[in-house]
């Protein structure tokens, strides 16, 4: 973007992720403007959303604690659907999420989060203890199981988490680029020579339709499984039996 | 990154294209993740306890109004049971001093018939005994009567005897059968 007046890390995505972080900000406060204990629809409608976060991920993974972890929760819920929702919308056509950089990011700040709680819980070895050696296992079997276990969840967990959600999201993207653009070149080669090639070229485009209805479908479950996961693993560093 | 490319290792598209990438998508998280725990989930959390005490107070008031009115319901029924003892200890009461003056009233009308019947007893015998001096008197005059008569004939046989005195138990009877 303008090469030489901003550093060229500024790229379209990183305007992408700031409307998007405008648009996340924005779109909760006007939810939360003028809130009454009889909803408007407007209202309503917010709730809609809220309570999906609050009560079927924040509430059921962490049970009666979950609320210091709540606006963290829909944060990360709203922040990644809006990302992954732009890989279907005019204007950005790209989901943000498919930039493995701010991807990394959220894992990262992700790991940080439930190692930290469950840090100042159970003190740094304490919690080491807690999430590297479950109850209830033969002592040889620790010589497998504390490395195993250290990697599972103390390594392991943030690439998978930043992973599956950017494998996702480029993949979908790749196979939108796929039908449209193979569809455009198709019909623009076929129009000189072969009318064969425009019908092949239409039903791409035809095709397009379910391939973004999937898209649709899988930009929301995976940042639902995002933030499950963190949920997740948060309640498991907090847990009090392994 | 670029070292671990020297080493041979090719993260492709695993790989940022730039490391400020990652800068920015966690400043911009942070920046959502502190605006929504200050300004948002606050307020509906407090929608949400608003809501929690409306319904609550609502179920309370609720609770109350049927507490109060099974209450009421009660002392009624416990009014209803004490008027209708009431009532049958009047009706029972009413019976019995029915049954009193219809006693007291067959007993007048007993006492008066038999006052009536003695009356009527007496009122017999005074005639009775009127009608029978009265017959002594007429019998008297009969007999004087019949005593002239018999001296006035001449008693020859016991045939006209005989005769004379059934014309007279005659003349009796037509008299008699006259009054």
């Amino acid at each position: 973007m303008w090469p030489g007046v901003l550093p060229d890390w500024i790229t379209g995505f990183t305007v992408q992720a700031i409307l998007v972080a405008i648009f996340c900000i924005g779109i909760w406060l006007w939810f939360a403007n003028k809130q009454t204990v009889v909803p408007s629809k407007k209202q309503f409608l917010g709730e809609l959303g809220y309570n999906l976060i609050r009560n079927t991920i924040a509430r059921d993974v962490l049970a009666e604690n979950f609320r210091p972890y709540l606006p963290y929760l829909l944060a990360l819920a709203s922040f990644v659907i809006v990302n992954n929702l732009c890989g279907e919308f005019f204007l950005f056509m790209f989901p943000t999420t498919a930039k493995i950089g701010y991807v990394y990011g959220l894992a990262l700040l992700s790991w940080i989060l439930y190692n930290s709680v469950g840090i100042r819980k159970y003190g740094f070895f304490g919690y080491l203890k807690h999430s590297t050696m479950p109850a209830g296992v033969p002592g040889p079997l620790y010589i497998l199981i504390i490395p195993l276990e250290f990697l599972s969840n103390i390594i392991v967990r943030p690439v998978t988490l930043a992973l599956r959600l950017f494998g996702n999201m480029f993949a979908g993207h790749l196979v939108v680029l796929v039908v449209v653009l193979g569809g455009t070149l198709l019909i623009e080669n076929g129009m000189k020579s072969n009318l064969g090639l425009v019908a092949a070229g239409v039903g791409s485009f035809l095709f397009s339709f379910a391939i973004f209805a999937l898209e649709l479908l899988v930009a929301c479950i995976q940042a639902y499984i995002f933030t499950i996961l963190t949920a997740q693993y948060v309640s498991s560093s907090l847990a009090e039996e392994h | 990154m670029t070292l671990l490319e020297e080493g041979g290792l090719n993260l492709g598209p695993l790989l940022p294209e730039h490391w400020q990438e990652m800068a920015v998508g966690i400043v911009l998280f942070l920046l959502v993740w502190w605006v929504l725990a200050k300004k948002v989930v606050p307020v509906f959390e407090k929608t949400y306890q608003e809501r929690t005490e409306a319904i609550q107070g609502g179920i309370d008031k609720a609770e109350k109004a049927q507490a109060e009115a099974a209450a009421a319901l009660k002392e009624y029924q416990e009014k209803l049971a004490g008027a209708r003892a009431e009532a049958a200890q009047i009706r029972e009461q009413a019976n019995k001093q029915a049954e009193d003056l219809a006693e007291q009233i067959k007993k007048q009308a007993q006492d008066e018939s038999a006052r009536i019947i003695a009356n009527a007893k007496a009122a017999i015998e005074a005639e009775k005994t009127a009608a029978l001096r009265e017959l002594r008197g007429e019998i008297g005059g009969i007999a004087t009567e019949l005593a002239g008569k018999i001296v006035g004939e001449v008693l020859s046989d016991d045939q006209a005897l005989n005769k004379q005195i059934d014309r007279f138990l005659d003349e009796i009877e037509a008299e008699r059968a006259a009054s």
